[in-house]
């Protein structure tokens, strides 16, 4: 339907002073530092609302997820910004937290033989296997290069950080949050943006009104503060309507995946454990196991978009991750406490954002704060959540609007900050990915010693533009005229390709032990206990579905985290809201474009992940 | 119709669907490993019965509706970020356990205790809206024990729709074998109802609604008192949650016959 066609809705609006858009680290550190300043010692207003006044500032956060626990990450972070926002941060207090007590980088080498391994790695691997001490089919380096340390630092669930976080910001009484409400759109007016849209209740799959019809109600701030993640509906609204800084573009991303496995009694794994691995199930993947208390350990890989596989299914390389000998040791015999998937956007600098505009800011990952060369994001995010607070408080209390040149001083502390200066040193330090993954880790190793001076490789392409083709990609590994035949039968059974191809390239078969392995299915009842509530729109639309249809790749079926996305023997994917966890994998990895816009569209949606353990 | 009602609504809180739960034998008696690590959700059946009585306070003019709870304080605060978007309601937060191992009388006797001190309720005028049944593991009698400890001795149980009457009186269907309903009259308050479902989806978020409720709410969260109910006189000889069976295999090139005859011969099995 054009927009000429589309019915007029009538639209209830409310007025608040600050809009808040998702709830994650960044908006925990931003809301934590805001709600200490808005009431007096006595219970006045501090800061008196303009919108009702008498009142203390009205700041409302909307969170998609029906629950602020329902997030997920790695997590082991450095905690420097939530630390100096705690000073007596006691992880005792939160589920799952600890200090982190050891680190190690492991090379894992391919036990099985099944991996692509370029020329380089197999002869490093065949010293390794004759000159190294190995354990487990394991090389453990000497040392941790200091970029990578997490000193002093925490293992989390972000789950269970979030909910602490969001419970103290609420008990201050100052702040609503309101989980389980999609943002759908910001609303811009003349290039300010004043507020934002909820999404419509009540309607079919096509968004068309249902029983219950509800049309998201508009809510006009003065400020609206997005830190809705990777791939957050309102930062790429606000990006697709006010443009992106000149040469600024999101390239890079991954796909992170992860366990929360309960470990067997008799495993010895001190919490506080931190392993970061490389080298399995592919060179590509990059890999954790972090120990939290009572016996449970987060296990995960990260694909990255520069892995240039066209059939990268990531629930199939983290089982046999988890199956490598040097992790298996501890997690065989576990049992499967929760599962969960998220898009890292990798670019950093590069994808940075305009920090703030009229009436906005940008805070966390989707104002390109994740830093890839330490592998942290958490703390980042935290820290410019405060910087924002600050620059807020201080306009307020100068009475000052929110518009583009007062909000600088948020981007004059975040420029001014260990933040930046560490982006700075990470801005090309993965470029060397490009060419291979050898170059790549020289790469890293050259931009942090060289303090971000010195790099290899170019700029990166876009995720859609660096796939091989399946013939380039299993060259050497199945004949090119066996890769056709497997395509059509996947194709006419609707069955994953990634899978026929891995079996075929001896990967061996995931033998389900109900506990640990199990399907794909079953990690998202399981571990991910996802749900969805209905009467909202389907958020993940094909805009053309013969574009579709002609697709070489599918790469979006092949990549979905939660098999929401399949193949149907029309040829056009299926699309089930139920199943969807929100990892907008999809979003970036459409390789086709439909007037300079991804054919597949990845809007707000409602429901995902229920486990609150990530 | 001048014949206000004022309807308060027991909910307890209990872990999200699909939750892992596992029994644990704890200091003060049974409990859930890992239960304070669980995201909560009102129980989904007295979540009904706060839905209908929503419902029924907006028909009937002068009517009000309260939220009586038992539940950790930090559960509580997590379960209303959701529930008051739904409704416009008042929050009666009691700072309690919510396991379901409570014993059930001594639940009853501190939401009745709760009941007795909301200002403005009119006991005559009181209908005790909840759940029929419990996704706790309670015993299902506890609604019926705060009934009668408030006196009210017009009970209904598996309640799927009450029509209020001009006269003051009103219509109940409650659920009775064989898919039927039976129909009764009250004459009028106070009685006790236990929802099945009733007719009412769950009611969109409404963020105005969410606004005027919290500026109550928050403070009731904070006047929260602590409950005194303790094990005392109550022990469990054991304890385990329903059983569940998965076995997981894939199923290739078999038809839906065959495939259905397989499910009902492993069901068979049990």
């Amino acid at each position: 339907m054009s927009t000429a066609e589309q019915p007029i809705v009538e639209r209830a609006s409310i007025d608040v002073d600050i809009a808040c858009v998702g709830f994650g680290p960044a908006m925990g550190g931003f809301l934590t530092t805001l709600s200490r300043k808005l009431l007096n010692d006595d219970g006045t207003p501090a800061i008196e609302s303009s919108v009702m006044p008498g009142m203390p500032l009205q700041v409302i956060c909307y969170e998609r997820a029906d629950d602020i626990g329902f997030g997920v990450s790695g997590a082991v972070t450095r905690a420097r910004g939530i630390r100096a926002s705690f000073p007596d941060f006691d992880p005792t207090q939160i589920p799952l937290a600890a200090a982190v007590t050891s680190e190690k980088l492991v090379y894992l080498l391919d036990p099985i033989g099944a991996s692509r391994r370029s020329r380089t790695l197999r002869i490093a691997d065949s010293l390794l296997r004759k000159l190294a001490k190995l354990d487990h089919e394991a090389f453990e380096l000497p040392y941790t290069p200091g970029f990578l340390h997490k000193k002093d630092g925490y293992i989390l669930s972000i789950g269970q950080f979030n909910q602490w976080v969001g419970s103290q910001v609420m008990s201050s009484g100052v702040v609503q949050i309101w989980p389980g409400m999609p943002v759908g759109e910001a609303l811009i007016e003349n290039g300010a943006v004043r507020g934002v849209r909820l999404v419509d209740q009540g309607v079919d799959r096509s968004g068309n009104p249902d029983a219950g019809f509800t049309p998201g109600m508009d809510i006009r701030a003065a400020l609206t503060v997005v830190g809705d993640g990777p791939v957050g509906a309102i930062s790429r609204d606000i990006d697709s309507k006010l443009g992106m800084p000149p040469g600024n573009e999101v390239r890079e991303w991954a796909l992170g995946m992860k366990f929360v496995i309960e470990l067997r009694p008799e495993v010895d794994l001190q919490p506080g454990t931190v392993l970061h691995t490389f080298g399995f199930p592919e060179p590509e993947i990059f890999g954790f196991l972090y120990v939290h208390p009572g016996g449970l350990a987060s296990v995960g890989i990260f694909v990255p978009s520069w892995f240039n596989c066209p059939v990268r299914t990531s629930y199939r390389y983290l089982q046999h991750y988890i199956q490598h000998p040097y992790l298996w040791r501890y997690l065989e015999g576990g049992k499967l406490r929760s599962w969960g998937a998220k898009s890292l956007q990798e670019s950093g600098k590069r994808g940075e954002p305009f920090l703030a505009g009229e009436g906005y800011a940008r805070i966390g990952e989707c104002s390109g704060s994740t830093n890839v060369l330490t592998g942290s994001g958490v703390d980042e995010a935290w820290t410019t959540g405060v910087q924002l607070a600050e620059a807020v408080l201080e306009l307020m209390q100068a009475g000052k609007p929110f518009t583009r040149e007062n909000l600088v001083r948020y981007e004059q502390r975040r420029r001014a900050s260990w933040v930046e200066k560490e982006a700075r040193v990470a801005e090309k330090s993965r470029d060397g990915f490009q060419v291979g993954v050898v170059t790549g880790m020289m790469g890293m190793a050259l931009a942090a010693f060289s303090n971000g001076k010195l790099s290899l490789g170019g700029k990166p392409p876009k995720p859609c533009e660096h796939l091989a083709s399946l013939a380039q990609f299993y060259r050497g590994k199945v004949e090119l005229a066996e890769v056709v035949a497997l395509e059509k039968q996947c194709a006419a059974k609707t069955t994953s390709l990634h899978d026929a191809l891995m079996n075929r390239c001896g990967w061996p078969q995931i033998v389900p032990d109900g506990s640990l392995l199990v399907s794909h299915q079953d990690a998202l009842l399981l571990g991910g206990k996802v749900q969805a509530p209905a009467g909202y729109a389907d958020h993940v639309v094909f805009r053309d579905i013969e574009v579709c249809r002609r697709c070489g790749t599918k790469l979006c079926v092949e990549m979905c985290s939660a098999q929401a996305i399949t193949r149907s023997l029309e040829g056009a994917p299926n699309f089930d809201r139920e199943k969807c966890v929100f990892c907008g994998a999809c979003s970036w990895n459409c390789p086709e474009m439909v007037s300079g816009q991804p054919n597949l569209q990845f809007t707000a949606g409602a429901g995902g992940l229920h486990s609150a353990e990530n | 119709m001048s014949n206000p009602f004022h309807v308060v609504v027991c909910a307890s809180v209990v872990p999200d669907p699909l939750q892992t739960l596992e029994p644990i034998a704890g200091p003060s008696g049974p409990g859930l490993k890992n239960e304070m690590m669980l995201p909560a959700i009102l129980d989904p059946w007295a979540a009904h019965a706060l839905y209908e009585g929503a419902h029924l306070v907006k028909q009937v003019d002068g009517s009000k509706l309260w939220l009586v709870s038992m539940a950790p304080k930090a559960k509580l605060q997590q379960v209303m970020m959701t529930v008051a978007q739904k409704v416009p309601l008042q929050l009666v937060a009691i700072d309690g356990p919510s396991g379901g191992f409570v014993d059930a009388h001594q639940t009853a006797i501190t939401l009745a205790n709760a009941i007795r001190k909301i200002d403005g309720l009119d006991l005559s005028r009181l209908l005790l809206f909840g759940g029929w049944e419990s996704a706790s593991r309670s015993a299902g009698v506890t609604l019926q024990l705060v009934g009668e400890q408030l006196g009210i001795v017009d009970q209904f149980q598996g309640v799927d729709s009450f029509k209020p009457q001009d006269n003051g009186s009103f219509e109940v269907l409650e659920r009775i074998e064989g898919a039927r309903h039976q129909v009764s009259v009250c004459t009028g308050p106070p009685a006790v109802l236990g929802w099945a479902t009733g007719n009412l989806g769950e009611p969109p978020n409404n963020p105005q609604v969410g606004m005027a409720n919290m500026r109550l709410i928050m403070p009731a969260l904070q006047r929260a008192t602590a409950a005194s109910v303790s094990p005392d006189g109550l022990r469990y000889g054991s304890v385990i949650t329903p059983k569940q069976q998965r076995e997981t295999k894939i199923v290739k090139d078999k038809t839906a016959d065959e495939i259905a005859q397989e499910i009902a011969q492993w069901i068979g099995q049990e």
